[in-house]
C-alpha cells in the first residue's frame, strides 16, 4: 500500500476526486493548506500599508492505494488537476505499513 | 389626555394658551427623530469598528461601544447637560447638577425640555464613539471607559458650554470679546469642532500615550492589520451616514416654520453630497495612488465629507457642498499614511476623518457663511484644541501611570475578547476556542 499525498489547486478538486472515483478508488482525506513552491505570492496594499501574501491556498489530499494502482492513481491526479499554469501542485507517494477499517476489523489491502 | 387641536392652559406657562401649540410640537418632534437618529450613529460607530479590528478583538470592540453609549447618556445627565447649558453666560462653564427633567404639565418654551436634553445627549454619545476606534486592540477596558466618564461629564460639556452653551466662544452678544477680537461668534452648526474634533483630540493624545499595536511598525514600515469584515465596516458606514441627517438636520434645532422645514430639507441635500464627494474622491485617490480601490477608505472618505459639511451645512449651494466634502476625501488619503510615517496607530481613521476634516468643516464656513470669520474659526479650533489635547492627555498619562492603560503583550496577542471580556466573538472560527 502506498500513501499518495497531492498537493493542488483548491478549484481542481472536484475534478480530481471524480477521476479518481471512475478508477475505483473509494475515500480519500483533504485538508485545507497554505503553501508555496516556485509559484511567488503578490503584495497588497491595506490602507497604505503593503503586505506581501507569500502562502497561497492549496488543498492537500491523501489518499491511500493498493500498490498496483499507484501507477492509474497517478496519472489520473496529474491528468486531473493539471492546468499548465505555475503552481499546479505536486504528488508524494510514501509507504504504508499496515491498514485497519475500524467498523470491521478488516486489514491491509482488504481495508481499501 | 391633552388633545392635538384644543390645548387645556394647564398645558403650558400658567399665564396664557398659546396661539399656536404647533411649533413646540414639531420643534420637539425634530429633536426627538433626528435624536434616535443620532442614536443610532452609535451603531453605526460600533459595526464600523468591529468590521475594522480583527476577530480576536470583535466583542471588546462592541463591549468598548455599548459602554461608552451607556455611560454618555448617564454622565450627560448627571452633570454634562447643565455644565454646558445652564448658566454658562458668556462664561466657560455652566452648573455641576443633574439636568432637572419637568413635569408634562410644567414644560414651557418652545420645545419640551427632555427632548431637548436627549437631542443633546447624543452628540455627547458620539463624541465618545470617536474615541474608541483609534485605541482599538490594545487598550484596558476599566480604563477607557474611566476616560470616557470624564470626557462626556466634563470635557465636552466645557468645551460645548464655549459655544452652544452661548459661552465666550459665541455669547451672541456684539460686545463680546470674541467680537472685538475676531469680528464674529464661532460658528459650528452641528460639531465639526465641538464633537468631531474634540473626539479628535481625545483619540490623538490617548493614541499618542498608548502606542501602537505590537507588530504595528517593523523596520521603520507600516505593517497592514487588515479589518475581520468588510460587510460590517461598510453596514456601519451606511449606518453613520443615514444617523448623520439627523445629527446635521436636527441641528437646525426648529421645525415650527416653512422657513425651518426647508432649512431642514437644504442641510439634508448638502449632507448627503458632501458624504457622496468624499466617497468618490477618496477612491479615485486611492485607485491612482495604489492601483486598487481600498474599500476603507472609501467608507473613511464618506465620513470624512460628512464631517466636513458638518460645521455648515445650510449656508453651502449644493457646488459648495461637494467642494467641501470632497475635500474630506483628500483629507482622509493623505492623512493615513501620514499618521503612519509618524507611528500613530489609529487603527480605524478617526484622526483623518474626525479631527483633521472636522478642522477643515470649521475653517471652511466663512466661504459659504458671512456671519463667520476665518479668526473666529481659528480662535474656536486652536482653544477648543488646546483645552480638549492638554486635558486629555494629563488624563491618558494619569491612567497609564496608575491603573495603566496596556493589557499584557500575551493578552494582547491572544485577543482582548479572551482576555478582557471573556467572550469570543467567532469562538468557532480560526483559532477560536471552540474549534478543533
Amino acid at each position: 500500500m502506498k500513501l499518495v499525498t497531492a498537493i493542488i489547486k483548491p478549484f481542481k478538486l472536484e475534478e480530481v476526486r471524480s477521476a479518481l472515483t471512475d478508477l475505483g478508488l473509494q475515500g480519500m482525506t483533504v485538508t485545507e493548506v497554505k503553501g508555496y513552491g516556485r509559484q511567488k505570492g503578490h503584495t497588497e496594499i491595506y490602507r497604505s500599508a503593503e503586505y506581501a501574501v507569500s502562502f497561497l491556498p492549496k488543498i492537500k489530499m491523501e489518499i491511500v492505494v493498493p500498490t498496483a494502482q499507484v501507477e492509474k492513481a497517478l496519472e489520473a491526479i496529474q491528468g486531473a488537476a493539471k492546468t499548465g499554469q505555475i503552481g499546479d501542485g505536486k504528488i508524494f507517494v510514501s509507504p504504508i505499513e499496515h491498514t485497519v477499517r475500524i467498523r470491521t476489523g478488516e486489514a491491509d489491502d482488504n481495508a481499501l | 389626555m391633552l388633545s392635538l387641536v384644543a390645548l387645556p392652559a394647564f398645558a403650558q406657562d400658567a399665564a396664557a394658551a398659546p396661539a399656536d401649540p404647533y411649533p413646540y410640537i414639531l420643534n420637539t418632534f425634530l429633536f426627538l427623530v433626528m435624536g434616535f437618529l443620532v442614536m443610532w450613529m452609535a451603531a453605526g460607530f460600533a459595526m464600523l469598528e468591529a468590521g475594522l479590528v480583527r476577530t480576536k478583538n470583535v466583542s471588546m470592540q462592541c463591549t468598548k461601544n455599548i459602554a461608552l453609549y451607556a455611560i454618555a447618556g448617564l454622565m450627560y445627565w448627571v452633570v454634562g447637560y447643565n455644565v454646558m447649558y445652564d448658566g454658562v453666560d458668556g462664561g466657560y462653564f455652566g452648573t455641576f447638577l443633574p439636568k432637572v427633567i419637568p413635569p408634562i404639565d410644567n414644560d414651557p418654551g418652545s420645545y419640551s425640555a427632555a427632548s431637548d436634553w436627549f437631542f443633546q445627549m447624543v452628540f455627547c454619545a458620539t463624541t465618545a464613539s470617536i474615541v474608541s476606534g483609534t485605541l482599538a486592540e490594545r487598550i484596558k477596558l476599566w480604563p477607557f471607559l474611566i476616560f470616557t466618564v470624564v470626557l462626556t461629564g466634563f470635557i465636552y460639556p466645557i468645551e460645548g458650554a464655549w459655544k452652544w452653551g452661548a459661552g465666550w466662544l459665541a455669547p451672541g452678544t456684539d460686545d463680546s470679546w470674541i467680537k472685538t477680537f475676531a469680528g464674529a461668534d464661532f460658528q459650528d452648526f452641528a460639531g465639526s469642532t465641538l464633537v468631531h474634533s474634540c473626539g479628535g483630540w481625545a483619540a490623538l493624545m490617548g493614541a499618542i500615550v498608548l502606542g501602537a499595536r505590537y507588530g504595528k511598525y517593523q523596520d521603520g514600515k507600516p505593517v497592514a492589520i487588515p479589518g475581520s469584515s468588510m460587510p460590517l465596516a461598510t453596514l456601519g458606514t451606511f449606518i453613520l451616514w443615514l444617523g448623520w441627517f439627523g445629527f446635521n438636520g436636527g441641528s437646525q434645532l426648529a421645525l415650527g416654520t416653512m422657513a425651518d422645514a426647508s432649512a431642514v430639507s437644504r442641510i439634508f441635500v448638502n449632507t448627503n453630497l458632501a458624504a457622496a464627494a468624499g466617497v468618490v474622491v477618496a477612491m479615485i485617490l486611492t485607485q491612482i495612488f495604489y492601483g486598487k480601490v481600498d474599500i476603507t477608505m472609501a467608507l473613511n472618505g464618506a465620513l470624512a465629507g460628512l464631517v466636513s459639511i458638518t460645521a455648515e451645512p445650510l449656508a453651502p449651494d449644493p457646488l459648495w457642498a461637494i467642494i467641501i466634502g470632497g475635500v474630506g476625501g483628500v483629507i482622509v488619503v493623505f492623512t493615513v499614511p501620514f499618521l503612519d510615517k509618524i507611528r500613530i496607530d489609529d487603527v480605524v481613521g478617526a484622526i483623518p476623518v474626525h479631527l483633521v476634516a472636522g478642522i477643515w468643516g470649521t475653517i471652511a464656513v466663512p466661504i459659504t457663511n458671512s456671519d463667520a470669520t476665518f479668526m473666529a474659526q481659528l480662535v474656536g479650533i486652536v482653544s477648543i484644541g488646546a483645552f480638549v489635547s492638554v486635558v486629555s492627555l494629563v488624563l491618558w498619562v494619569i491612567l497609564r501611570f496608575t491603573v495603566g492603560l496596556r493589557p499584557s503583550l500575551e493578552d494582547e496577542i491572544a485577543g482582548l475578547d479572551k482576555a478582557e471580556v471573556g467572550v469570543e466573538a467567532y469562538p468557532e472560527f480560526g483559532t477560536g476556542s471552540q474549534r478543533l
